[in-house]
């Protein structure tokens, strides 16, 4: 996608009329184009115009629930610059287990629960999760090299809009998939990628949550010799049972090589 | 109600929707907020929940479901409030930001989750909408928007009500409306431009 065509996407921005990969993308975008962040808050205020016209008081019982609830929660500091949200993520080109490729993840993931806890109130869930996966990397990652290194391991790969790539590599006697992912960009705000695993009753089972981070080499959950595909789909932050969006990329293992 | 404490007119606060005195002074209730307190945020609610409340219900249509993202929508405001820059926009343009975005969420996912509600429909058409929107229509500023609304292309203007009120993506609104795929968007930037201009907000 161009820079112009970008650029051209901040109206249907303003009104949450971009599917999520667009919209991840135009984030990344509005990151480093303080022409678009200003054109996106002035298009917010039109659009916000058009409330006027729709005004509809909610019932009263709704105002006591709102005011009752607000004793349970503790507002939000104000942000203060922290180096731990930083978004540059240095990465080897291959984790090979290393301390220091657990420790970096960790510190990944820290960030992402911070800025999740800050965009909703599933901050607590997004956080338990995170802390659950944290503890399988050091296992995982010598579990992705027995799948790429094993004599059956089978690889389908697909290409993502702009020039991000995914490849799932599979081994049926390891009974795991691997994805690898090439230029992802970021989940949008308040999301998640989650992985699946299609089983034979055509069932998208829950697979994990993608790490933070455009290139990752993430073992899937589950059994992975028993699925038919594998999906990616943008989920709300913490994760579905089921997915609620139409998958970004689909590996079907009728088609690996 | 608590007699409002006096807040500096902002000078620096961006023209946008409501009124300068309106936004300013929600700003000062959002900045109690952030300390905490629970009446300023009464009054905020008191102030902004028809607006916000009747952007959801538009969206999400179901009333049960509506009140339960305007709910949603207010804890969020409260937890926060300190996040709020009158630098980066109007108190109302962020309200309104913060209720569509989720509006917008319950819809998508409700429909990626196929659930259906067979009641949807009649509940559409049972909701308190047509006095409120009258009086709404009465006020001055109602009027405002509705003839800067008449700037707008036909294609322009039915674009951004499915877009804004319907929740649907640039993508669907382009098949909805037959236009090629791809110019939807631009529709909808330019009909947001041209409201802008004939307002004169947001510059």
């Amino acid at each position: 996608m161009t820079a112009h065509e970008i650029h051209a996407l901040s109206g249907a921005y303003a009104v949450d009329a971009l599917d999520d990969l667009e919209r991840a993308r135009f984030e990344q975008h509005l990151a480093v184009c303080p022409e678009c962040r200003a054109e996106v808050a002035s298009l917010r205020e039109s659009a916000a115009m058009l409330t006027e016209l729709n005004a509809t008081p909610p019932p009263a019982s709704l105002r006591d629930r709102v005011l009752a609830d607000l004793r349970t929660i503790r507002p939000l500091p104000p942000e203060v610059p922290s180096p731990a949200v930083e978004p540059e993520r240095p990465r080897p080109s291959r984790p090979a287990g290393s301390r220091a490729a657990s420790r970096r993840s960790r510190v990944n993931w820290r960030g992402l629960g911070a800025a999740a806890a800050v965009l909703a109130v599933v901050g607590v869930g997004t956080v338990t999760v995170v802390d659950q996966l944290q503890d399988d990397s050091s296992q995982t990652v010598s579990t992705a090299d027995r799948v790429l290194r094993a004599a059956d391991a089978q690889s389908i790969h697909v290409d993502l809009p702009g020039d991000a790539s995914a490849r799932l590599v599979r081994s049926v006697s390891q009974r795991k998939a691997v994805l690898i992912t090439n230029g992802m960009p970021e989940a949008p705000s308040g999301k998640v990628y989650e992985l699946w695993l299609q089983n034979r009753a055509g069932e998208m089972v829950p697979a994990g949550l993608m790490p933070d981070g455009g290139d990752q080499e993430v073992v899937l959950d589950g059994d992975a010799a028993a699925a038919t595909a594998a999906g990616i789909t943008v989920e709300p932050a913490g994760g579905s049972d089921t997915p609620t969006s139409a998958p970004i990329a689909l590996f079907d293992f009728a088609q690996a090589t | 109600m608590r007699p409002l404490n006096p807040v500096p007119s902002g000078d620096r606060t961006p023209e946008g929707t409501g009124t300068p005195d309106l936004n300013s002074r929600l700003g000062g209730l959002l900045n109690l907020a952030a300390r905490g307190d629970e009446s300023a945020f009464a009054e905020l609610y008191d102030a902004t929940s028809a607006r916000l409340h009747g952007l959801v219900l538009r969206v999400v249509r179901d009333p049960a479901q509506a009140e339960e993202v305007t709910q949603e929508v207010f804890l969020q405001v409260w937890r926060t409030a300190s996040r709020f820059d009158p630098e980066r926009g109007t108190a109302l343009s962020w309200l309104m930001t913060l209720a569509h975005r989720r509006a917008v969420d319950r819809v998508r996912s409700a429909e990626a989750a196929g659930r259906h509600d067979t009641a949807y429909h009649q509940n559409d058409r049972s909701t308190p909408h047509d006095s409120t929107a009258e009086a709404a229509e009465a006020s001055l500023e109602a009027r405002r928007v509705r003839s800067a609304l008449e700037t707008l292309t036909v294609v322009q203007r039915d674009a951004l009500e499915l877009a804004y009120f319907g929740g649907y993506t640039h993508t669907e609104v382009a098949s909805m409306l037959d236009l090629p795929v791809g110019t939807a968007k631009t529709r909808i930037r330019d009909g947001l431009i041209r409201l802008r201009d004939a307002m004169g907000v947001g510059q």
